[in-house]
């Protein structure tokens, strides 16, 4: 915004940037660099230690590129079968959490948003509640216990259905959308339903990017609910197959294959610390991926909520 | 329709609306109840079930037909609470809650400030483009990964930090399992993390403000940093003490997954929150009447922060949440 005014300034009568101006531009620049190699380093170092000899890695020989580059690690991560299934189950929970989170936060959020829904006062009061008070980790345990669905996929899906937060965002964002065309539909004989897909849903595709992404990323990032609700095997999703590897340091199935084969306990150490690197790399490249292609709509997200509060 | 009910010349009473609302409008009444059911099922059923912080709960008896807490043989409906107050977890997990929000808070306030105002006065929209981007990227790894990474780095010898250490002739340190360091982890990590995230409600602010401030002041010679001062700091003030208020909210909610992917028993002196002690002391040693003792006083502390700061907040600044 300011380059625009220089660049007004700059057509007649150019006001020239003094000393302590351009002091105080590269010190600007030389900081914001300094933060881009704080922020990108790390996740540099991750790549390349990935592709690189972990010995070389642990001992500080890998630093800004990679050495003796192979995909051994990328190997042993796609052949592992632990891996490969949580990486199926947080497909499926992101999938089809975010599309049932979608369907029941629009199906809350629409009648919320008319004016003539009596009771919809009430309805937020109940649902504002659950924002500060809670009935905490244990009686929420013995109640989806009850419900059957500890140890179900279900658990994964279920529990936060509806973000009050999103849902509120949602309502908003309708409320601001103009009420003569939903007038307009009731006049030529639309029924409620009739409205909200044929009217609302089409000019609600910009919010409900947002609630896709706000939604998708936290099923995709979650390991709270299947730490505590889920055991089996089967069902773990990515994220907690990546604490077990990364935090708790449990070795994978594929490195007690080769226990029993002839590589050495060292070979063994090694390609552990390779997959650590490659499995971060696998996990987190999805989202990656993503990212330009969302960032506008999470910043728009942020944005509602500001409105909002 | 929302006009329609507006015009009538006779006011209705509130069942005459409700009978009407009801006919016209059935159809949204059904969209509510799955979303209804849910608020009840999922967060209302269990508000039910703190009952069990006051009883000896025993899980083959139910939530009803557990006993009241009894200690020494008379009923004492609050002796989970007060072994709670007693035992040495209250004022290590109520000290290390506190001190991680307030540093969090001192730390990671100010710095999104900071940087959205300097990406700002970046000249080269290019080059800020590139800033933003790479900034919000960290945002979108996963607590885990950062745990992960943070392992991974920390490590004593063979860890990034310690190798680069060793270049400048340090002694290597185990940083993870020295419960010295585990705050600063814990609240730097999450700098890293969000900092940048935090820029954007500070530049979209930013976008809207008038260019004609900032012409005037450089026509009367402003220097930029003069700029920053007097006419982009005030502009940003109201929105960052609305965010101020908000992190106070939510003051004693030190989040579950950070702390507990970081913590070891090494350091639970140094890291054990409300949050990880209930984990413990529930899931894993089963003191279901316990743990629910605790964690029914942090969401009482918690509600009772909220709606002060919110009456404050509402009072002093006409900001509110509800």
């Amino acid at each position: 915004m300011q380059d625009v005014t220089r660049k007004a300034a700059g057509h007649s009568n150019r006001i020239r940037a003094t000393r302590s101006d351009r002091i105080f531009d590269t010190v600007n620049i030389l900081i914001m660099v300094a933060i881009l190699i704080i922020i990108i380093y790390p996740l540099w170092f991750v790549i390349i230690a990935s592709f690189s000899n972990s010995q070389l890695v642990t001992t500080g020989k890998v630093l800004i590129l990679p050495k003796e580059f192979h995909l051994q690690a990328y190997r042993k991560v796609f052949s592992d079968n632990r891996i490969m299934t949580g990486y199926r189950n947080t497909i499926f929970y992101t999938f089809a959490g975010t599309f049932l989170n979608v369907i029941f936060t629009l199906s809350l959020a629409y009648p919320l948003s008319r004016k003539d829904f009596m009771g919809r006062n009430l309805i937020m009061g109940i649902m504002s509640v659950t924002m500060f008070f809670g009935g905490g980790l244990i009686p929420t345990y013995l109640v989806y216990k009850q419900l059957g669905i500890v140890n179900t996929f279900w658990v994964m899906i279920l529990p936060g259905l509806i973000s009050v937060y999103n849902c509120i965002l949602m309502r908003t964002f309708i409320q601001g959308l103009p009420y003569d065309l939903q007038e307009a539909a009731m006049i030529d004989g639309c029924g409620n339903i009739g409205i909200l897909i044929k009217v609302v849903l089409p000019l609600c595709k910009p919010i409900i990017a947002v609630m896709v992404i706000y939604y998708g990323v936290a099923h995709w990032n979650s390991y709270f609910n299947a730490l505590v609700y889920l055991s089996k095997k089967e069902l773990k999703p990515l994220a907690l197959i990546l604490r077990e590897i990364l935090v708790t340091n449990t070795t994978t199935a594929s490195e007690m294959e080769s226990a029993g084969g002839a590589e050495s306990q060292m070979e063994m150490q090694r390609i552990a610390e390779s997959i650590k690197y490659s499995v971060i790399i696998v996990s987190t490249f999805p989202m990656l991926c993503l990212y330009p292609f969302v960032q506008k709509y999470f910043a728009k997200g942020v944005m509602l909520g500001a409105i909002k509060g | 329709m929302q006009k329609a009910s507006k015009t009538p010349v006779k006011r209705y009473g509130f069942r005459h609306d409700l009978r009407r609302s009801l006919r016209r409008n059935w159809a949204l009444y059904l969209l509510v109840i799955p979303g209804l059911l849910y608020f009840i099922l999922f967060l209302y059923w269990p508000m039910y079930g703190v009952i069990i912080a006051f009883k000896d709960f025993s899980p083959n008896k139910g939530i009803l037909g557990s006993p009241w807490a009894t200690y020494r043989g008379t009923v004492d409906i609050f002796k989970h609470f007060k072994n709670f107050f007693t035992s040495i977890h209250f004022y290590r997990t109520l000290r290390n809650t506190v001190q991680i929000s307030l540093y969090t808070l001192a730390v990671g306030f100010p710095i999104p400030l900071i940087l959205a105002i300097l990406m700002n006065e970046l000249q080269n929209q290019r080059f800020k483009q590139i800033v933003q981007t790479v900034t919000y990227l960290p945002h979108f790894i996963s607590t885990i990964v950062l745990c992960g990474m943070l392992w991974i780095f920390m490590r004593s010898d063979t860890g990034l930090f310690n190798i680069l250490r060793g270049k400048l002739g340090l002694p290597s340190i185990s940083f993870l399992n020295d419960g010295r360091y585990f705050k600063s982890i814990y609240v730097w990590s999450g700098v890293w993390q969000n900092a940048g995230w935090g820029t954007i409600i500070y530049m979209a602010t930013l976008s809207s403000l008038d260019t004609q401030m900032y012409e005037a002041a450089m026509i009367d010679g402003a220097s930029r940093l003069q700029t920053v001062w007097y006419i982009t700091l005030p502009c940003l003030l109201p929105t960052a003490i609305m965010l101020l208020i908000l992190d106070c909210g939510s003051f004693m909610s030190v989040g579950f997954e950070k702390v507990f992917a970081l913590q070891t028993d090494l350091t639970l002196e140094a890291s054990d929150v409300i949050s990880t002690l209930v984990y413990r002391k529930g899931i894993l040693e089963t003191s279901y009447s316990f743990s629910s003792a605790v964690g029914l006083f942090n969401s009482l502390i918690n509600c009772f922060l909220l709606v002060t700061v919110n009456f404050i907040s509402r009072k002093a600044a006409n900001i509110s949440l509800f």
